[in-house]
């Protein structure tokens, strides 16, 4: 009885982890397949972005901090973000010319004033034509959207301690959704206005 | 009899999966020696590797004097956090942390940016070598 008791168990198990690891394959298949069909009709039906999905980007990028959607800056904002990697808001984020090339190569072709959707395009608006910022949170498309949230519960919050976090308040940040239905401020919960 | 076996072979497959974790470090650390051999480095030292390592050097940005063991801590068992992000960092040593260095390609990477962060050099192929066997040694 006891051996049966185990084999169920191990059974169990590796059913489980192959469910799970079927799951997560479908998943990135899905993800390729939003990329072909982006500025076709799916993104423009949605008030988001398109979430980062180029493997280079994601690996380095996130190393450190949270992938910012290419759609959040125009191409003339990432052609120098990219080209002063050893001088990144500080820190020295070098990477050898291949990768470099090709993460510049993503985040132009993404950026906020090649993307159709309108999240981006809003973005775009906001930025003076001869302006090249580099922070996201120096745009006046997000200024204004998160005028109202007291600096007590971001810069104030050790929990969050920067505007540039978005996924600590950004629940599905990384699914390329700020939507405010899905904003949770750490000790604060949701935000309505 | 049987659970047993399973259980084994569980463990066979496990020890096996963290000796090849140690051995693909190992391989990745001896290349990397021999190529900086090749640029003209003499025999590496852990020592020297060690006391680099708490050398304070003056940012010139920031006018602060900083050295590898501000972010790392002079304990390479333990994790370490970045000075102004707080970016937690994996320990460095190869006996606490043996999957930290298999990939030859980012300990270069990262050798590049942090000895230009906290020296303002890039660091020699005898220093890059000293810390390599530094890091062995702990």
């Amino acid at each position: 009885m006891k051996q049966k008791r185990l084999w169920g168990t191990v059974l169990l198990f590796g059913c489980v982890t192959l469910s799970m690891a079927t799951l997560a394959w479908s998943d990135g298949w899905e993800r390729e397949g939003d990329e072909e069909h982006e500025g076709r009709g799916f993104m423009q039906q949605t008030a988001g972005v398109s979430p980062a999905i180029n493997k280079a980007y994601k690996n380095e990028c996130s190393a450190c901090h949270f992938a910012y959607p290419a759609g959040f800056l125009p191409k003339r904002s990432w052609i120098k973000m990219m080209a002063t990697l050893d001088d990144h808001f500080g820190e020295n984020a070098e990477l050898d010319n291949e990768t470099t090339n090709e993460i510049t190569s993503y985040l132009t072709t993404h950026a906020a004033d090649q993307a159709p959707n309108r999240f981006s395009r809003s973005i775009t608006r906001s930025i003076a034509d001869k302006a090249v910022p580099l922070r996201i949170t120096e745009t006046n498309y997000f200024l204004r959207k998160h005028r109202e949230i007291p600096k007590r519960m971001v810069e104030g919050n050790i929990k969050v301690r920067s505007f540039s976090n978005c996924i600590s308040c950004h629940t599905g940040a990384e699914r390329g959704s700020f939507d405010e239905d899905g904003v949770n401020i750490p000790g604060y919960g949701r935000w309505e206005d | 009899m049987k659970p047993l076996m399973v259980l084994s072979s569980f463990f066979i497959l496990a020890s096996l999966t963290i000796s090849q974790t140690a051995l693909a470090t190992n391989s990745s650390i001896a290349m990397l020696l021999e190529k900086y051999q090749s640029e003209g480095a003499n025999q590496f030292d852990a020592n020297k590797g060690k006391s680099k390592w708490q050398e304070q050097h003056i940012q010139k940005k920031t006018g602060k004097p900083v050295s590898c063991a501000t972010c790392h801590t002079t304990d390479l068992r333990k994790t370490g956090s970045h000075i102004r992000t707080g970016k937690l960092i994996e320990a460095m040593s190869l006996k606490t942390n043996p999957k930290r260095f298999q990939d030859t390609k980012k300990i270069e990477k990262w050798f590049k940016r942090n000895c230009k962060w906290t020296w303002g050099r890039e660091c020699t192929a005898q220093e890059k070598g000293d810390f390599l066997l530094f890091f062995q040694s702990q």
